[in-house]
């Protein structure tokens, strides 16, 4: 048997390659990225020349799977939970237009928002498409989720949400592997029609779809992950989903425990298993990582059936990741703490790296739009958002990729001037190229600083699709060329940078410095791979 | 048999190569294991952990309940206190005493190595230094976790034969160094004899 000890997001990757996977579309997100990266770096891979390239965005990565899927091939896509806001339009009408070959939509949450703006539970989203959501439990859980997945896309021609958290994601386990399936053949959809959604195609599609998700839930493909273990007492019931099971079996026994234990990890499931629970128990305690979904549904609105413990009445925090202390606590078990954290240990923040260029760029940010006043820089996602911390303390806005141009552009209408917006140059091509060109055809006084590290730097340095292109890119948008100036952020270029910035913040119109330099990080990589 | 590890350091000291290394040794035991990374933000120089669970049962959480672990390894001296929550009455905290200052409020070392000595069971190395004797500043990591392998309910040699096959390709003398300085560590927690 072949064993290999992967992280939950190379479980997932290497599963999708032994089940046929044609194609890998992705863009990196903690903690999504390794499943691409773990394709990408497969020799299996590469060999069956498996498709595997970065995308611009979720959006473009969700529409290209779909499109793989369209011809027949059974196609994956993966993204960190917000990515799967960029990708909600694509990934929606995916579920109306259904699939031709097997589609996986891998959504990576990050409860404690360890690397992101938000903790989102991508579980509604299943539910808001009407699309069947697996959430495994473990690595091997994973592993074997990704099979029946694809078949059950297959078989309801539907695509599959598939949920990780951040600790499976980026746990290592032993996975005990299968033997791998061949590829599908190309082949086109047999309607032609089936992904055309004009209105009267499209509600009939609809009550199909209805009608698929009613049928899914008594699928063996879906069931067989959702278990119910009785045991012999009366009084309290357990419900654990995905990951929140493990969290309980490191403080029950599988083998001794008496607790009747219901063990959800694929979506929808029938209402009959909640009253197998719920019929022989007084109370129920339920137990999901992230947002109380299935804990809402029990108690509705009403909330006057049996008693229910969870995330709703503080059995559980609201908000934050589990682990098995809070479930201990649930079980009103006793949790003994090591010593306390003495008082003189300090914060350490993430920081950036010796010798960035970011670094650099905000120094003469800083002291360029000195005289202008605070309040004037909005950001972005990336590195460079920690020029949000001391010493720099120099932006004012993170909200979403893309947001600074937009945000400067509200910000000019209103009549804040200079606007000025700091961007990386792959979030800029992932969602900042149409903020721009809105700034253009209004001729916003803004300035768009493009903080060009040449790779996608906060994830570990992949491809930008940025990379070589952002002066005709800009200029293409119709930047005017005179306001489109490069240089280099660099201690001995200071002075001059600080006065291009300030040319450039008291244009009445739309400018883009584009500071560029090489990630340090991924510079070093390239030079000692070069060695 | 069961050893939860917290591996502590700040983010591009390489904790997670000691991790492969431990890992690699306890597949080659038939050990269950887990082992919890952070990946992404705090890898740009904050505050980094691994929970790392060893067992011959099957290990059900990714993550050490607190007060569990059996020993915290340090490659950084503040960062081996910052889980001291994790750590059991009788678990060992194992730490490096070389600070990796890149923050303005850093405390003086003196306190934190005080603090240290207040943990009964603790050990505090010049990995630095020992890995320079060695051949390489670089093994200091291996250096740790030879001084933390007599806590680690593993035979000793596999630790040194995952060393061989993760360093094979970089040549026999990247092996020879590393070996040596997973010996040294070893040997300076033998020589306390504790």
């Amino acid at each position: 048997m072949n064993r290999l000890l992967l992280l939950g997001d190379e479980a997932i990757a290497q599963a999708a390659l032994d089940a046929g996977l044609s194609g890998m579309y992705a863009y990196p997100g903690t903690p999504s990225t390794e499943i691409m990266e773990y394709i990408q770096s497969s020799k299996d891979a590469a060999e069956r020349k498996v498709r595997r390239d970065w995308s611009c965005n979720e959006k473009t990565a969700m529409e290209a799977a779909l499109g793989m899927s369209y011809a027949g091939k059974r196609s994956m896509v993966a993204m960190k939970h917000v990515g799967l806001n960029v990708a909600a339009d694509g990934f929606i009408n995916s579920a109306m237009t259904g699939v031709n070959g097997g589609l996986i939509v891998v959504s990576a949450d990050d409860p404690s928002m360890h690397s992101s703006q938000n903790e989102q539970d991508s579980r509604f989203y299943g539910k808001f498409a009407s699309v069947p959501c697996f959430e495994p439990s473990n690595q091997q859980e994973a592993y074997d989720m990704i099979f029946d997945a694809f078949e059950a896309s297959e078989k309801y021609k539907v695509p599959i949400l598939f949920r990780i958290t951040t600790r499976l994601a980026h746990s290592r386990a032993n996975v005990e592997l299968r033997d791998a399936l061949p590829e599908r053949k190309l082949s086109l959809p047999p309607d032609p029609l089936q992904f055309v959604l004009l209105p009267a195609i499209a509600r009939k599609k609809y009550k199909g779809l209805l009608s698929s998700y009613e049928s899914l839930k008594y699928d063996i493909r879906l069931s067989k992950y959702n278990s119910f273990k009785d045991g012999s007492k009366r009084e309290l019931g357990i419900i654990a989903c995905g990951i929140a099971y493990n969290y309980l079996m490191e403080n029950i026994s599988e083998e001794t425990n008496q607790i009747p234990v219901l063990k959800i990890s694929a979506y929808p499931f029938p209402p009959d298993l909640i009253r197998e629970i719920t019929s022989r128990c007084n109370e129920v305690l339920v137990l999901e990582e992230g947002a109380p979904i299935v804990e809402e549904a029990l108690r509705g609105i009403l909330d006057n059936g049996i008693k229910i413990f969870g995330r709703l009445d503080g059995t559980v925090p609201r908000d934050g990741e589990l682990n098995p202390s809070i479930v201990a606590k649930a079980l009103g078990l006793p949790v003994t703490y090591g010593e306390a954290v003495p008082s003189i240990v300090k914060m350490r923040p993430p920081s950036f790296c010796k010798g960035c260029g970011h670094a650099d760029m905000f120094d003469s940010l800083i002291e360029a739009i000195n005289s202008y006043g605070p309040g004037r820089v909005f950001s972005d996602i990336g590195c460079y958002t920690l020029g949000a911390l001391p010493p720099y303390s120099a932006i004012n806005s993170c909200v979403d990729m893309g947001a600074s141009v937009t945000m400067a552009i509200g910000a000019d209408d209103a009549g804040l001037f200079p606007s000025v917006a700091v961007i990386g140059d792959s979030t800029f091509t992932h969602s900042g190229m149409t903020g721009l060109l809105d700034a253009v055809v209004k001729n916003s006084k803004i300035t768009v600083i493009i903080s060009d590290n040449s790779t996608t730097g906060m994830t570990g340095g992949q491809q930008s699709q940025a990379t070589g292109r952002l002066v005709q890119i800009c200029e293409g948008i119709g930047v005017i060329m005179e306001h489109i100036r490069v240089m280099v952020p660099l201690r001995r270029n200071h002075e001059e940078n600080v006065r291009i910035m300030k040319e450039e913040f008291d244009y009445k119109g739309v400018s883009v410095i584009i500071a560029m330099r090489e990630c340090i990080q991924t510079a070093s990589k390239r030079k000692k791979s070069e060695d | 048999m069961k050893s939860d590890i917290i591996l502590s350091g700040v983010g591009g000291q390489g904790i997670l190569s000691i991790a492969a290394t431990i890992g690699l040794a306890a597949v080659d035991n038939n050990l269950f294991l887990k082992q919890a990374e952070v990946h992404g933000m705090s890898q740009r120089g904050g505050d980094v952990q691994s929970h790392l669970r060893l067992s011959d049962k099957p290990v059900a959480s990714d993550l050490i309940p607190y007060g569990k672990a059996d020993l915290i390894l340090s490659v950084e001296p503040m960062e081996s206190l910052r889980y001291l929550p994790w750590l059991s009455k009788s678990g060992w905290l194992v730490t490096n005493s070389n600070p990796f200052i890149n923050i303005t409020d850093y405390p003086p070392l003196d306190e934190i190595l005080s603090e240290i000595k207040k943990i009964k069971n603790h050990i505090i190395i010049d990995a630095d230094a020992i890995a320079k004797e060695c051949g390489s500043v670089r093994s200091g990591n291996l250096v740790i976790l030879g001084a933390a392998s007599p806590f680690i309910d593993m035979p000793y040699e596999s630790l040194e034969n995952a060393i061989r096959k993760l360093f094979g390709r970089k040549g026999e003398e990247i092996v020879e160094i590393n070996l040596k300085a997973l010996r040294a560590g070893r040997n300076y927690s033998n020589d306390l004899k504790i």
